[in-house]
């Protein structure tokens, strides 16, 4: 049954790699390959690749390229920053209930407070006021969820932490933010911003993190001193190359995408609401990221739909995935106030830069039919 | 045909999938995952997964994960532990096989487009006088049929049960045969969600259930000794009642949660000529002559007449069965029947 065709979408899980960083990272694989830290000529050489890289990252980013640090991508950001500065000067985290595991888990495990969200998945502000005191040494908030593509209102969480918990940083997990947002100016008001390479057209196991100057923090890993003493271990010297490729294409085609996958979105999102009776569409559509498509089917179960979706050749997810690949029950749905059942029956369709007119009619020709199949047969 | 296989990771499931494929089915295989909770015997751990898209991806089958840990807890880990409460000893085995993989896992396959659902169970599928029926595995040991008596006619006619006519032995044989990374790997034992670190079964419900302490006595009534967790006290058991050393051996014979009060006796107090039952089912027609009646997993059948009101009469007397146990009627090999002790 499986078709030859595929409609990737599940950009918020992962991206194809562009073809510009396919191209950066050719010359390190095979001609650059020295380790970037030694002393002769292939050394500087690649380690030139990699100051360049830093400084198109900083320009994304909107930070000093002195302030980049590069990481093993989103999770490790995220561990940096909250993880890093607990060690560093312990006290209170704190973060939103949506949160990306990578953040919520340090937090909790941290005993750190965790700030609820409303019923469209913004972050509550209130919430936030009194979740902040000076005990607190830094607050995560994400820019944009990786379920809902909800933005969350950054400039407003880095005024209430300002005045509230003057000894707290704020750290921001811009990971699904990126390809679609400014994310130099929306963050402008963070101590610290995480981006992932594979969500934006990089390669997968490659990240950056930016650490303003000031800001104190511990590394997690201790070795050769790489990276400000933020990171030791021999630069990915080809993922960091790819990323900064990836970045400077997003930085060259954001607008016009955003504004052309916002079209997509929508046509695919009023496509299936006109279709499928019983369908919610979680957060609100003009708070969301361009790429971002989420929806609840009543009376069906995600991992049956995802299953009949990819029979017909479509690829999506619900949920974050655990470690065994079965799907669990989404944290950020229930969060925002749905119930297990409703939220039970999530799908998250997400548009990247290589998503086509094409992805988005065979999605509206597989969804319905197959949510009615399997409403057909009750909850199987 | 299109089927599901149902592949716990274990050796059996992974060849009964094997058999289907070369067979020349179309075979997709999947991992339940059941419980999140704690579990040392290797149930639904991501290791267990593992294994059983490794299994997949060497035989080439497409592997998928449900999560059925929701419906998993409602049907079988919740109504455990209620049963416990009111002095019933269930059996976890049959209430998955009915509830969620011959009844959830097989509408989600028929809904997903698939013919039939395959399990590794040691038990054999076949037609008889019209309809299905469930025959013995022909591995005395391992048998699995007596946790299948409580299909019907609509689930055995999309049921496989690959590797019922195989030995243990030459199961292991064929999963070495075709390199399967789990050829050795041992059985699984005992409540797949029960952790034997923690307390096992009596540490499980305690934490569940709270422990109410109990009175152990006599069939005159004399008090013997107290237990911790009358909850966790079955039916004929005789070991952990602090009865400390007695010239015979005494068995349990009546459980009062509400008394808290336990009853021992001598072995012959357990014996009783009938027993009642309920919930009897029928694999078809009501069989109203002798019948093999087995008790537990693995026990050896005795003869009796199934009196269709909700009782058993046996031919000769037999230990009382522990109220929440499954009651299996044969003839010969074939599961006829099955009820509920009350």
């Amino acid at each position: 049954m499986a078709s030859e065709a595929i409609a990737y979408l599940d950009n918020a899980a992962s991206t194809p790699l562009c073809s510009e960083a396919v191209e950066a990272m050719a010359p390190l694989h095979r001609e650059l390959y020295a380790n970037p830290t030694g002393a002769h000529r292939m050394a500087r050489d690649t380690r030139r690749q990699i100051d360049d890289a830093r400084d198109v990252m900083a320009e994304a980013l909107g930070s000093e390229p002195g302030e980049i640090v590069f990481t093993g991508g989103g999770t490790e950001g995220d561990n940096l920053a909250v993880v890093g500065r607990h060690m560093r000067v312990g006290g209170v985290t704190v973060c939103s209930a949506i949160e990306h595991h990578a953040v919520l888990e340090p937090v909790e495990h941290l005993g750190g407070r965790v700030v609820a969200v409303d019923a469209v998945g913004v972050i509550d502000l209130d919430g936030l006021a009194e979740a902040l005191d000076e005990s607190v040494t830094v607050v995560s908030v994400m820019l944009a969820n990786n379920e809902t593509g909800m933005v969350q209102p950054l400039s407003q969480v880095a005024e209430l932490v300002r005045s509230l918990a003057p000894n707290a940083v704020l750290h921001t997990d811009a990971v699904q933010a990126f390809p679609w947002l400014d994310v130099a100016s929306l963050a402008a008001g963070a101590d610290l911003i995480s981006v992932s390479a594979h969500k934006f057209g990089g390669p997968k196991g490659v990240g950056a993190t930016v650490v303003r100057d000031g800001v104190e923090l511990s590394p997690l890993l201790l070795g050769g001193g790489q990276e400000r003493g933020l990171r030791s271990g021999t630069h990915n010297a080809a993922g960091i190359a790819g990323m900064a490729a990836a970045a400077e294409v997003v930085l060259k085609t954001r607008a016009e995408q955003v504004v052309r996958l916002a079209g997509l979105r929508d046509r695919l999102v009023d496509g299936v609401l006109g279709a499928v009776e019983g369908t919610v569409e979680t957060g609100r559509r003009s708070g969301k990221v361009a790429g971002s498509a989420h929806l609840c089917f009543e009376g069906i179960e995600s991992e049956a739909l995802l299953f009949l979706l990819e029979d017909a050749g479509v690829y999506a997810s619900a949920a974050s995935s655990c470690s065994s690949g079965a799907q669990d029950p989404s944290h950020v749905l229930a969060a925002m106030g749905y119930d297990r059942m409703l939220a039970g029956g999530s799908l998250r369709l997400s548009l990247g830069y290589e998503t086509a007119d094409a992805d988005i009619d065979r999605a509206l020709a597989v969804i319905p039919d197959a949510v009615a199949r399997l409403r057909a047969y009750g909850k199987g | 045909m299109r089927v599901l296989a149902a592949m716990s990771g274990g050796v059996d499931s992974s060849v009964a999938a094997a058999m289907l494929a070369e067979q020349g089915h179309e075979v997709v295989g999947v991992t339940l995952k059941l419980w999140g909770g704690e579990s040392d015997t290797g149930c639904c751990s991501v290791s267990d997964v593992e294994d059983a898209r490794r299994v997949a991806d060497l035989l080439g089958l497409q592997h998928h994960v449900f999560n059925f840990g929701d419906a998993f807890d409602q049907r079988v880990v919740a109504p455990y532990v209620d049963d416990h409460a009111v002095g019933l000893t269930p059996n976890p085995c049959i209430e998955c096989n009915r509830h969620i993989k011959f009844d959830k896992l097989m509408v989600r396959a028929e809904a997903l487009g698939f013919d039939a659902v395959a399990t590794g169970h040691h038990a054999r599928l076949e037609t008889a006088g019209g309809g299905f029926r469930v025959r013995r595995g022909v591995d005395d040991a391992k048998d699995q049929s007596y946790v299948l008596y409580m299909l019907g006619q609509q689930q055995m006619a999309r049921m496989m049960l690959p590797i019922g006519h195989l030995t243990k032995a030459e199961v292991r044989e064929r999963a070495a045969a075709l390199g399967l990374r789990n050829s050795a790997k041992p059985d699984s034992q005992d409540v797949c969600f029960i952790a034997n670190r923690s307390g096992g079964r009596q540490g499980f419900l305690s934490r569940r259930l709270g422990e109410s302490p109990a009175t152990v006595v006599d069939t005159d009534g004399t008090e013997l000794s107290t237990v911790e967790a009358v909850q966790a006290v079955t039916i004929g058991q005789r070991r952990g009642l602090n009865l400390g050393g007695t010239d015979e051996p005494r068995y349990v014979t009546d459980v009062d949660i509400a008394a808290g009060r336990v009853t021992v006796g001598r072995r012959d107090d357990l014996y009783t000529p009938t027993q009642d039952v309920t919930g009897i089912q029928w694999a078809d027609n009501p069989v109203d002559g002798l019948v093999d009646v087995q008790v537990s997993a693995h026990g050896t059948p005795a003869v009796a007449v199934v009196d269709h009101s909700g009782r058993v009469d046996w031919e000769e007397p037999q230990r009382r069965v522990a109220p929440g146990q499954a009651v299996v009627f044969y003839q010969g090999d074939l599961v006829v029947g099955g009820a509920v002790a009350a």
